[in-house]
């Protein structure tokens, strides 16, 4: 489990990080949200121990970051933003030294280096200098570097940034096969990935945490969670708006596009909780018309993390 | 067990930094320069064949002066180069300490400028060939270069983890070394004892390389010379692991 305890970082009068805590447990992948520059890639330095926090601390493992350094940084891999891998040595060269100072030696370091090479795809590219290699390579070499000691906490600061769609994909799909025995922490903005990804969310804005919850949690803080977005075809007679608002658990119905006859409604419902749809349904086929599209909204995560980070400014 | 990590840790990251080193054009370059200009300078402006000395004087005397450009020119990337592709990151979140990285980087930088060093073997083969020399003098004239050589990369190691960009740190360096030569250089100490009490300019002087160097040279190992140099990389490199630990960015 690694454990986020009041981190703090000041620079100067700036507060980077503000009284940071959270808790990550094995199993679970935490996607770390925020605009830019709201402190996540900060708070991701402080847990890997790069640089320490003006206060509070971070336990990894039961290990305390601060004072027993070294424990706590053998249990993590770590893949910094921007993927930094140094650009003379080869990719085999490369994970060499690092299986090395993760302490690895003899066979069992060339196995280690040769299954991590397989797993991240790089067994083509092994004798290539790195700075020949293309982003997505260069993105794959890094990721190899961060899993190659098996860490039981991985901590990955924008892993599929720069990358094109399915190199994000693959990257999603190695991350999610780790999961189940390891706690991940990653940071993204992107917000379909928390939805594919995640299976808990943490947002943060100005150095704050603003909302740590699931996914599905996350979206039912929309506004339009619940609601039924209707389109239905024919001439519309007067009053469907006000015949769907009198019907039983409708709170407000709004149009939301028509186009000739074809109208789209979007029906807010007194409790997200409790379903209208069939009764919208009912409603509007008894009317005579003909439904061209019916579902019931999510809502999505962009509303809600616009919402979420923009209203604590 | 600590002890036994500390000195495989120092090893590992050595190596890597060394095949760094030759992996790159910088190390050739790097000692074809030293190599051109240590061969210009002993022939053409010491005019070793026509002094008739069967010593390295002529070889010996320029070194402070060639590294006080070289040896920072191969210290700035040490730091300023892993911080500007953000390797630093990776680096200094290994589990390994500050320390081991800094000695590591250090020696493998120190451990080059040496190779380099020992390339100039064919001045003491010509000079055994052409006479008697006294390889004792030889030998003590290399060990004090190389320690010279040490101090300024300590400095240059220090400035280098100070600053983002390797210009900056080049150029802080060169400064710095200058200081250390320039203490003893004649003219400056001439000027001095034209005023100052003896104890002040015996002090000057003997903050500099050059007077150390001299010494040492003549073939006289002096354990004031050696503590010299060890104390002033020494504090130079726990200056140089403080900046590290104590920075705030990447």
């Amino acid at each position: 489990m690694i454990e986020v305890k009041h981190l703090t970082k000041q620079f100067g009068h700036h507060m980077a990080v503000d009284d940071i805590s959270f808790t990550a447990k094995k199993g679970e992948i935490l996607g770390f949200l925020g605009p830019n520059g709201a402190g996540k890639s900060t708070t991701m330095r402080m847990i890997t121990g790069f640089f320490p926090p003006t206060s509070g601390t971070v336990i990894v493992g039961g290990n305390d970051i601060l004072t027993q350094s070294i424990a706590a940084r053998k249990k993590i891999g770590y893949l910094p933003e921007n993927a930094p891998v140094y650009p003379d040595m080869t990719v085999n060269r490369y994970l060499d030294f690092c299986a090395e100072i993760r302490g690895f030696s003899g066979a069992a370091k060339r196995r280690r280096v040769d299954e991590t090479l397989e797993r991240c795809f790089l067994t083509s590219v092994r004798h290539q200098a790195v700075s020949t290699l293309s982003k997505g390579y260069k993105q794959r070499v890094c990721f190899a570097q961060s899993i190659l000691h098996d860490p039981e906490y991985l901590i990955f600061d924008e892993p599929t940034d720069g990358l094109d769609p399915n190199q994000k994909h693959e990257v999603r799909l190695m991350i999610r096969e780790m999961s189940t025995t390891k706690a991940i922490i990653f940071s993204t903005h992107i917000l379909d990935e928390v939805d594919t990804v995640c299976s808990r969310a943490i947002i943060i804005a100005d150095g704050k945490v603003v909302a740590d919850d699931t996914p599905d949690g996350l979206r039912r803080r929309s506004a339009f969670h619940g609601s039924v977005v209707l389109t239905v075809q024919g001439t519309a007679p007067e009053g469907l708006e006000n015949g769907l608002t009198e019907l039983d658990g409708v709170a407000s119905v709004s149009i939301v596009e028509i186009d000739g006859d074809r109208r789209t409604l979007r029906i807010f419902p007194d409790y997200p909780e409790v379903p209208v749809a069939d009764r919208v349904i009912a409603s509007a086929v008894k009317k005579g018309l003909e439904i061209t599209s019916v579902f019931v909204e999510k809502g999505r995560l962009d509303d809600v993390f616009r919402d979420i980070t923009t209203t604590t400014r | 067990m600590q002890n036994g990590n500390f000195l495989r840790n120092i090893w590992i990251i050595m190596k890597r930094e060394l095949a760094g080193y030759f992996g790159s054009p910088v190390a050739y370059v790097f000692i074809v320069i030293f190599l051109l200009l240590t061969g210009f300078f002993t022939f053409y402006v010491s005019n070793f064949f026509e002094a008739g000395q069967a010593d390295l004087n002529g070889f010996f005397q320029w070194h402070p002066w060639l590294f006080m450009f070289l040896v920072p020119s191969v210290a700035m990337r040490l730091w300023a180069e892993e911080r500007r592709l953000g390797t630093i990151e990776l680096l200094l979140t290994l589990p390994v300490t500050v320390t081991d990285v800094v000695l590591g980087k250090f020696l493998a930088a120190w451990c080059f400028i040496g190779i380099a060093l020992s390339l100039t073997f064919p001045l003491v083969l010509t000079v055994i060939y052409l006479g008697n020399p006294d390889l004792g003098v030889i030998f003590c004239a290399y060990l004090g270069s190389f320690l010279m050589a040490g101090t300024f990369l300590s400095v240059g190691s220090m400035t280098s983890a100070l600053t983002r960009s390797q210009v900056v740190s080049f150029i802080l360096a060169v400064v710095a070394c200058l200081f250390l030569i320039l203490a003893g250089f004649a003219p400056v100490t001439a000027m001095l004892s034209g005023w100052a009490p003896i104890w002040l300019v015996d002090l000057v002087s003997s903050t500099s390389v050059l007077s150390h160097f001299a010494s040492i040279s003549r073939g006289v190992l002096d354990m004031r010379d050696l503590l010299y140099y060890l104390s002033v990389m020494v504090f130079m490199i726990v200056v140089n692991g403080v900046i590290l630990q104590n920075r705030e960015s990447a």
